[in-house]
C-alpha cells in the first residue's frame, strides 16, 4: 500500500502513465478534502445503491392500488405513509431512484458533449464559423424551452425516453455559450498561444487545452441544473408527455399529489424531498469536483 | 464590506414594505368564486359548448324555454311565455312574454327570436346540431321559423320529431335570445356578429358580461331591471385560480366566496371548518370506458362484458371518488325523466375471467387512452390493477384533451375512459350519441358520434332510437329508453361507470348558488351574502 | 485592470470598436434577421407535428364533420404550409400578429397584457437575484472557509435544490393563509382590476404614475411572494456563480501584487477582482433573466400569475399558433436583445473577448 502511495506521491514521474496516476490521485486527496464532496458523492453513491438493490429493498412493486389502505400517514407499516391509491410511497421512492438516474444519466452524456463541441468551436476558431454556430446557439436559446420541448416530444412520441432526450436537445445551448465565453477569454491567453507555437495541431490544442479549461464551468452548470431538469421531466410526464402512471417517477408524483399538500403533507413532501437531496447531492459533488477539475482555482 | 450590509439591508426593506398585507375580503354586493376557467374560448351563445363558458351564457341570456333557478329540474317558458302544438306536432307557435327588454334597452321581440335560431344555423358552430336535427339548415329556416305578428313566433321541424324533444332541446344554450339590432350593428364582413359576440354579450338575462380577461377572470354586472327582481349581487367575478389548493387557501382568508374546483379529500378535510360550508348538486355527466369495436380482440362483445366485470365500481365511488362520483351504469343520469339508476355490475373477477375462457382468449394487451387531469390518471390506475388480475394486461397513456380527442375521432384508441355531459335535457341527447350509428363505415366520418368512434352499430338499435325519439306518448317515450339502456348494458362498446356529483364549498354566509342537473344550469342571480 | 495593460492599449481598443460599429450593425441585423426567419420556421415546422388539433380547440370534440370541414378551411389550414408560413409572415410585416383561438382576441392585445406581467416578475426577481446574490458571492469568496462562507453555500444550494412549485405551495400556505402577511394568488385583488390606467402594463408603475398607493401596495402584496420564491432561485445561482468566478480571481498573481503593494483590500476585491467578474457575471445575469422573461409556467399556475409562461404553454396545448408564434417572437427577442446587450457590455468591459 505505502509503496503504491509513494509511487503516486513521487516528485518526478517517470511515465506518462504515472503521471496520469498522480495526478488522479492528488485530486482525490484534494477531493477527500472537502466535506461537502465527499457527502454529495455519498448521497449519490447511495442513490445508486438505492436503484441497484431495489427489488430488495422496496416491499412491493409500488404500482398496483390498495384503495383500503389510502392516504396513511407515516409510520411503522408505510414509512413515508401511502399515495391517494394506497400504494407504499417509500418503496415507489426506490423504485423511481432507477428512473432519475436514468434521466440524469441520458441527459448527461448528450448535453456536455454537445454544448462543449459547440462553444469551444465557436470561441477558439472565431470568424464566420463562429456566427454560425453561435445563431443556431441564439435560435434554441430564444425558442422557449418547453415549447421545443414538446415539439420534440411530439415529434417522437410520448414516453420517458423521448421525453429525456426532448430535454437534453432543448438543453445544450446554454452550454456552448458558456464554453464559448471561456474559450474567447483562452484563445489568445499566453498557454494556448505557447502549445500552438510547439505545433500542436488546432484540434489537439482544442480536446487538450481549451476544452479541460471550460470543463469547471459546465460541470458547475451542470450540476446546478440537474434538479431543473428533473423536474422538467416530471413537468413533461404530468402534461401526459413523460412517465405514465403508475411509474414512480419523482416529480410525476409530486405533480399528481400536489393537491394533497395541505392536508396529507406527506404525498408530495417525501418525492419532493428525494429530489432535494439528489440535486443537493449533485450539487455538493459537482462544486468538489469543480474544485478538483478546475486548475485556475487550485491553490 | 459595509456596502454590501447597506444594500442587503435596503432589499430586505422593500421586500418588509411588500409584507404589509393590504388585501380584503369582497365587499357585500360583489360575489366572487375561484375556479379553473381556462376552457372558454368563446362567448357567442350560438357557438359557446364550453362548461363556463355554458354557465356564462345561462346568466346572460335568457332561453326561449328555460329551467329556472326556482325550480332547476322543470322546464319553463323564458322569454316565451307560452305555445301552443299543432295536432302533427310539427308546428309550434311561441308567445313572447311582454316587457322583456334587453341590457341595451332594445325590447326583446320575436324578430330576435327568430334572428337568433336562424343565426345559429347559418353559423353552424358545434352546437348548431341542436337545432338543425329539426331538419333546418341554411337554405330553408328562414322559412320554418316565421315572426307571425308583434307577439308571435311559428316554427316548424320537418322531421317527425317528438314536440317533447323539441321544447326540450329549445331550452339549450343555442335558444339564447340575442339583440338584433345591437348585434347587427357589430357585425362585419357578414359575419352575424360572430366575431364581436365572442367577447361582448347582447342579453337579456339578469346579468350583462362586463369583461372577459383570458386567464385572469370573468367579471358580470347585474342587469337591475331584470323581471324576476334585480340581483342581490351587484358584480359577480370568476376568478381564475386553476390549482385547487390555491382556490382552498383563498376560500378559507376569506378573499373568495366560494372554491369551484376542490377535490374530495380537500372536502372531506374542510368538514369541520366552521365559516364554510359544503353543497352538493347531482349533474348529468357520466364517465365511461369505451372499447374500440374495430379492435380484432375488443370487438368481441363477450370481452366487453368481461371488463365491465372487471371494474372495481364501489371501491373508487368510496374512496378517490367520494362525494364527487357516484357509481351510475347507463347511459341517461339517474334521478331525471328515464333515467336508469340500476346498476347490474360489480367487481367479479371470477365472473370476468371465466367469459375470457368462454371466449376462448388468451390473455392479451391493450392500451387504455384517458386524460391527464384527476380523477381520469386514478380511475385508469384502479383498471389497471383490476384488469390484470382478470389476466388483461394494459398500459396507461394519458394525454390533455386536445391531443386525445383526434385520437379517438380517428378510431385509433383501444381502451379510452372519458367523460360526456348531456346537449339538452332529453334522452334522446344521449341515445343519439352512445347507441345510434346509421353509417358506421370508416369514411362516413361521423365523428360526434360515440358509438361510430368506437365502430359499433345496430340496424335494431337504431330503429329503436328513432322510434323512442319519434314517440309522442310520454309513457311509451320512457319505457323505450328504459329498455334502449338496458340493451346497451350488454350490447354496447362501453362500460359506463360513474355519474358526477358537483360540489362547491361556500363562506358560511353566501346563500342562493344554485347548480342544476345539466352542466350549464348554474345561475347566480340568487346570490345573497 | 489586468496587469500589464496600458491606457493606451485600451484606447486602440476603443477606438477600433467604434469604427467597426456600421458594419457591426449590418451583420447583427442580418443575424437578427436570420435568427427570427429560423424561429418561426421552426414554430411553423412545430404546428405540424403537434397532436393537437386547432380546430378541435375551436369546435370542441363533438363537433359534426361539416362544422369540423368549415372551420379548418377558415383558418386555412387547407393551405400548404409554406404558403400559410409566407401569409404569415406577410401579415407579420404589417404588424398583425393574428387572432388567438384561446382568447378570442388579438394577440397583440393579449401580449400587452401578458408580457407585462412576466416582466414584472421577472424584473424583481432579477433585481433580488443580484443585489443580495452577487455580495452574497463576494463575501463567501472573501471568506472562503469561514463559517459565512459555508452559511452562504449551504442556504444557496437548498435554495437551488428545493423544488420551485412546491417551495411556492408551501410559502403560500405559511406567509398567505397562516399568517397573512402578503395577499395571495392573482396579481392584484379582482375589484382593483382596472382602476388605474394601463400605461405601460406593469401595476406598480402604473399605480405609482397615478399615485394610487392603496393598489400600489396591493399589488405588491401579490408580487413578493412569486418574486421571492422565483429571486431565492436566482439569488442562489448567482450567489454561487460569482463565488466561482471571484476565487477565480483572487488567486491570479496580479491579485498578490497588489496585496504586495499594499493596495486597500476593499480595492483590491471591487477594482481588481470584482471589476474582471464582471464579465462572465453579465452573461450569467442576461441568462438567468432572459429565462425568467420566458414565464415560469409553474410558479405562475401556482400563484394564479396570468404570464407569458401559462399563455404560450396553453396556447401550445390548443395548437394555437398564432398564439404560440407570437408568444415565441417576444420572448426570443428578449433573449436577443438580452444576449445582444451582454454581449456588448463585455465587449466594452473586457478588451481580452475582443
Amino acid at each position: 500500500m505505502s509503496a503504491v502511495r509513494a509511487w503516486l506521491l513521487v516528485d518526478v514521474p517517470r511515465s506518462r502513465w504515472q503521471a496520469r496516476c498522480q495526478r488522479f490521485f492528488l485530486a482525490w486527496l484534494a477531493f477527500r478534502q472537502n466535506a461537502g464532496a465527499v457527502a454529495g458523492l455519498v448521497i449519490i453513491a447511495a442513490l445508486v445503491a438505492v436503484a441497484l438493490l431495489a427489488p430488495w429493498i422496496a416491499g412491493s412493486t409500488g404500482v398496483a392500488p390498495d384503495l383500503g389502505n389510502r392516504l396513511q400517514p407515516p409510520g411503522p407499516v408505510f414509512w413515508f405513509g401511502t399515495d391517494e391509491l394506497g400504494r407504499d410511497i417509500f418503496d415507489r421512492i426506490v423504485w423511481g431512484s432507477r428512473i432519475t438516474l436514468y434521466i440524469v444519466g441520458l441527459v448527461t452524456l448528450i448535453v456536455v458533449p454537445i454544448g462543449l463541441a459547440v462553444g469551444v468551436v465557436a470561441g477558439y476558431v472565431g470568424g464566420w464559423l463562429d456566427s454560425t454556430l453561435m445563431r443556431l446557439t441564439d435560435v434554441f436559446l430564444a425558442f422557449p424551452r418547453l415549447i421545443l420541448a414538446l415539439a420534440f416530444v411530439a415529434a417522437l412520441g410520448p414516453g420517458l425516453e423521448n421525453a429525456v432526450l426532448a430535454i437534453a436537445l432543448t438543453a445544450w445551448s446554454p452550454y456552448a455559450r458558456i464554453a464559448r465565453a471561456e474559450a474567447l477569454t483562452l484563445r489568445h491567453s499566453d498557454f494556448i498561444v505557447a502549445a500552438r507555437s510547439q505545433g500542436i495541431p488546432h484540434h489537439r490544442v482544442l480536446a487538450g487545452h481549451v476544452a479541460p479549461m471550460c470543463m469547471s464551468s459546465v460541470i458547475v452548470r451542470l450540476t446546478l441544473d440537474m434538479a431543473g431538469i428533473i423536474l422538467t421531466a416530471a413537468g413533461l410526464g404530468f402534461l401526459g408527455l413523460g412517465a405514465q402512471p403508475p411509474t414512480p417517477e419523482w416529480g410525476a408524483m409530486i405533480a399528481l399529489g400536489r393537491d394533497y399538500l395541505l392536508d396529507q403533507w406527506w404525498v408530495p413532501a417525501f418525492p419532493g424531498l428525494a429530489i432535494l437531496v439528489v440535486s443537493l447531492g449533485f450539487n455538493l459533488l459537482g462544486d468538489g469536483l469543480r474544485d478538483v477539475l478546475d486548475p485556475k482555482s487550485r491553490s | 464590506m459595509s456596502r454590501v450590509v447597506r444594500l442587503v439591508a435596503a432589499m430586505w426593506c422593500v421586500v418588509a414594505l411588500g409584507l404589509v398585507r393590504a388585501a380584503a375580503a369582497p365587499p357585500d354586493d360583489i360575489f366572487v368564486m375561484a375556479k379553473d376557467v381556462g376552457d372558454v374560448i368563446t362567448l357567442d351563445p350560438a357557438e359557446v359548448f364550453e362548461f363556463t363558458a355554458g354557465e356564462i351564457v345561462a346568466n346572460v341570456y335568457d332561453r326561449l324555454m328555460m329551467f329556472e333557478p326556482e325550480h332547476p329540474g322543470q322546464i319553463a317558458g323564458g322569454v316565451a311565455e307560452s305555445y301552443a302544438i299543432s295536432d302533427d306536432g310539427r308546428t309550434i307557435v311561441f308567445r313572447i312574454r311582454d316587457g322583456l327588454r334587453f341590457h341595451s334597452g332594445n325590447p326583446v321581440r320575436p324578430e330576435d327570436v327568430e334572428f337568433s335560431l336562424e343565426r345559429v344555423v347559418k353559423l353552424n358552430r358545434t352546437p348548431a346540431f341542436i337545432v338543425t336535427q329539426f331538419g333546418w339548415n341554411a337554405d330553408n329556416v328562414e322559412d320554418l321559423i316565421q315572426v307571425v305578428d308583434a307577439r308571435h313566433l311559428r316554427i316548424e321541424v320537418t322531421e317527425g320529431l317528438s314536440p317533447g324533444l323539441v321544447l326540450n332541446a329549445l331550452s339549450a344554450g343555442v335558444a339564447s335570445v340575442v339583440d338584433r339590432e345591437l348585434v347587427l350593428a357589430h357585425a362585419a364582413d357578414g359575419d352575424l356578429g360572430h366575431a364581436w359576440l365572442k367577447t361582448h354579450s347582447a342579453g337579456s338575462g339578469a346579468f350583462r358580461l362586463g369583461k372577459w380577461k383570458a386567464n385572469e377572470y370573468i367579471a358580470l354586472e347585474a342587469n337591475p331591471h331584470y323581471p324576476h327582481g334585480a340581483p342581490a349581487m351587484r358584480r359577480v367575478f370568476l376568478q381564475h385560480v386553476p390549482e385547487p389548493s390555491a382556490q382552498r387557501l383563498l376560500l378559507e382568508r376569506g378573499d373568495v366566496d366560494m372554491a369551484r374546483n376542490l377535490t374530495p379529500d380537500q372536502i372531506e378535510a374542510l368538514a369541520g371548518h366552521d365559516d364554510l360550508a359544503v353543497d352538493s348538486y347531482p349533474k348529468g355527466a357520466i364517465v365511461y370506458l369505451a372499447a374500440n369495436a374495430a379492435h380484432p380482440v375488443l370487438g368481441n362483445s363477450t370481452v366487453v362484458q368481461a371488463l365491465r366485470h372487471a371494474i372495481d365500481y364501489q371501491g373508487m365511488a368510496d374512496s378517490f371518488l367520494a362525494g364527487q362520483f357516484a357509481v351510475h351504469q347507463a347511459f341517461w343520469p339517474a334521478g331525471l325523466w328515464a333515467g336508469d339508476a340500476s346498476t347490474p355490475y360489480e367487481l367479479d373477477i371470477k365472473k370476468a375471467r371465466s367469459l375470457l375462457e368462454d371466449a376462448g382468449l388468451e390473455p392479451f394487451d391493450v392500451r387504455i387512452d384517458t386524460l391527464t387531469s384527476s380523477p381520469f390518471p386514478q380511475i385508469a390506475q384502479s383498471l389497471q390493477a383490476t384488469f390484470a388480475q382478470a389476466g388483461i394486461h394494459s398500459r396507461i397513456v394519458m394525454q390533455d384533451g386536445r391531443t386525445l380527442w383526434p385520437r379517438y375521432r380517428a378510431r385509433k384508441h383501444e381502451l379510452i375512459i372519458a367523460r360526456w355531459s348531456p346537449d339538452y335535457m332529453d334522452p334522446h341527447s344521449n341515445a343519439d350519441a352512445f347507441a345510434r350509428n346509421p353509417d358506421n363505415r370508416p369514411e362516413a366520418g361521423l365523428a360526434g358520434v360515440l358509438a361510430w368512434r368506437n365502430a359499433w352499430a345496430s340496424e335494431d338499435i337504431n330503429a329503436m332510437t328513432i322510434e323512442a325519439r319519434d314517440t309522442r306518448d310520454l309513457d311509451a317515450r320512457e319505457q323505450m329508453y328504459l329498455e334502449l339502456q338496458r340493451r346497451l348494458q350488454t350490447e354496447g362498446p362501453y362500460a359506463i361507470m360513474f355519474q358526477q356529483i358537483d360540489q362547491v364549498v361556500r363562506r358560511r354566509h353566501v346563500k342562493g348558488f344554485v347548480s342544476g342537473v345539466n352542466f350549464d344550469h348554474v345561475y347566480y342571480r340568487m346570490v345573497t351574502k | 485592470m489586468p496587469e500589464g495593460r496600458t491606457g493606451s492599449q485600451l484606447d486602440r481598443n476603443r477606438n477600433s470598436l467604434l469604427v467597426l460599429a456600421p458594419r457591426r450593425i449590418a451583420g447583427t441585423a442580418l443575424s437578427l434577421v436570420l435568427t427570427f426567419a429560423g424561429l418561426t420556421a421552426v414554430t411553423f415546422a412545430i404546428a405540424r407535428v403537434m397532436p393537437a388539433d386547432p380546430v378541435l380547440a375551436i369546435v370542441g370534440d363533438r363537433a359534426h364533420q361539416d362544422v369540423y370541414d368549415a372551420v379548418y378551411r377558415e383558418l386555412g389550414l387547407d393551405q400548404p404550409i409554406f404558403v400559410q408560413y409566407l401569409r404569415y409572415l406577410g401579415q407579420l410585416f404589417e404588424g398583425d400578429l393574428g387572432v388567438s383561438i384561446m382568447t378570442a382576441q388579438p394577440v397583440l392585445h393579449d401580449l400587452l397584457r401578458f408580457f407585462p406581467a412576466t416582466l414584472e416578475l421577472a424584473t424583481v426577481a432579477t433585481l433580488l437575484g443580484v443585489l443580495v446574490g452577487v455580495p452574497l458571492g463576494v463575501l463567501a469568496a472573501v471568506r472562503q472557509g469561514r463559517w459565512l462562507d459555508h452559511l452562504i453555500r449551504t442556504v444557496g444550494l437548498f435554495g437551488y435544490s428545493v423544488p420551485v412549485f412546491w417551495l411556492g405551495m408551501l410559502a403560500l400556505f405559511v406567509l398567505y393563509a397562516k399568517l397573512g402577511w402578503v395577499a395571495g394568488p392573482g396579481r392584484i385583488d379582482i375589484f382593483f382590476d382596472g382602476m388605474v390606467e394601463p400605461v405601460t402594463g406593469l401595476i406598480l408603475v402604473d399605480s405609482a404614475l397615478a399615485r394610487e398607493w392603496e393598489i400600489f401596495r396591493n399589488a405588491l402584496g401579490h408580487l413578493v411572494l412569486p418574486a421571492g420564491i422565483l429571486g431565492i432561485h436566482s439569488l442562489a445561482y448567482l450567489a454561487r456563480m460569482t463565488r466561482h468566478f471571484m476565487l477565480e480571481q483572487l488567486g491570479q498573481e496580479y491579485i498578490l501584487a497588489a496585496r504586495v503593494k499594499g493596495v486597500p483590500e476593499r480595492t483590491v476585491i471591487w477594482r481588481h477582482a470584482f471589476r474582471n467578474v464582471l464579465v462572465q457575471l453579465i452573461t450569467i445575469v442576461g441568462l438567468t433573466y432572459a429565462s425568467l422573461l420566458e414565464g415560469s409556467v409553474l410558479t405562475e399556475t401556482v400563484f394564479a400569475w396570468p404570464g407569458i409562461g401559462q399563455y404560450i404553454t396553453s396556447s401550445l396545448f390548443n395548437n394555437d399558433m398564432n398564439a404560440v408564434l407570437g408568444g415565441t417572437i417576444v420572448v426570443g427577442v428578449c433573449f436577443v436583445g438580452i444576449n445582444m446587450g451582454s454581449d456588448l457590455l463585455y465587449r466594452l468591459v473586457d478588451p481580452r473577448a475582443r
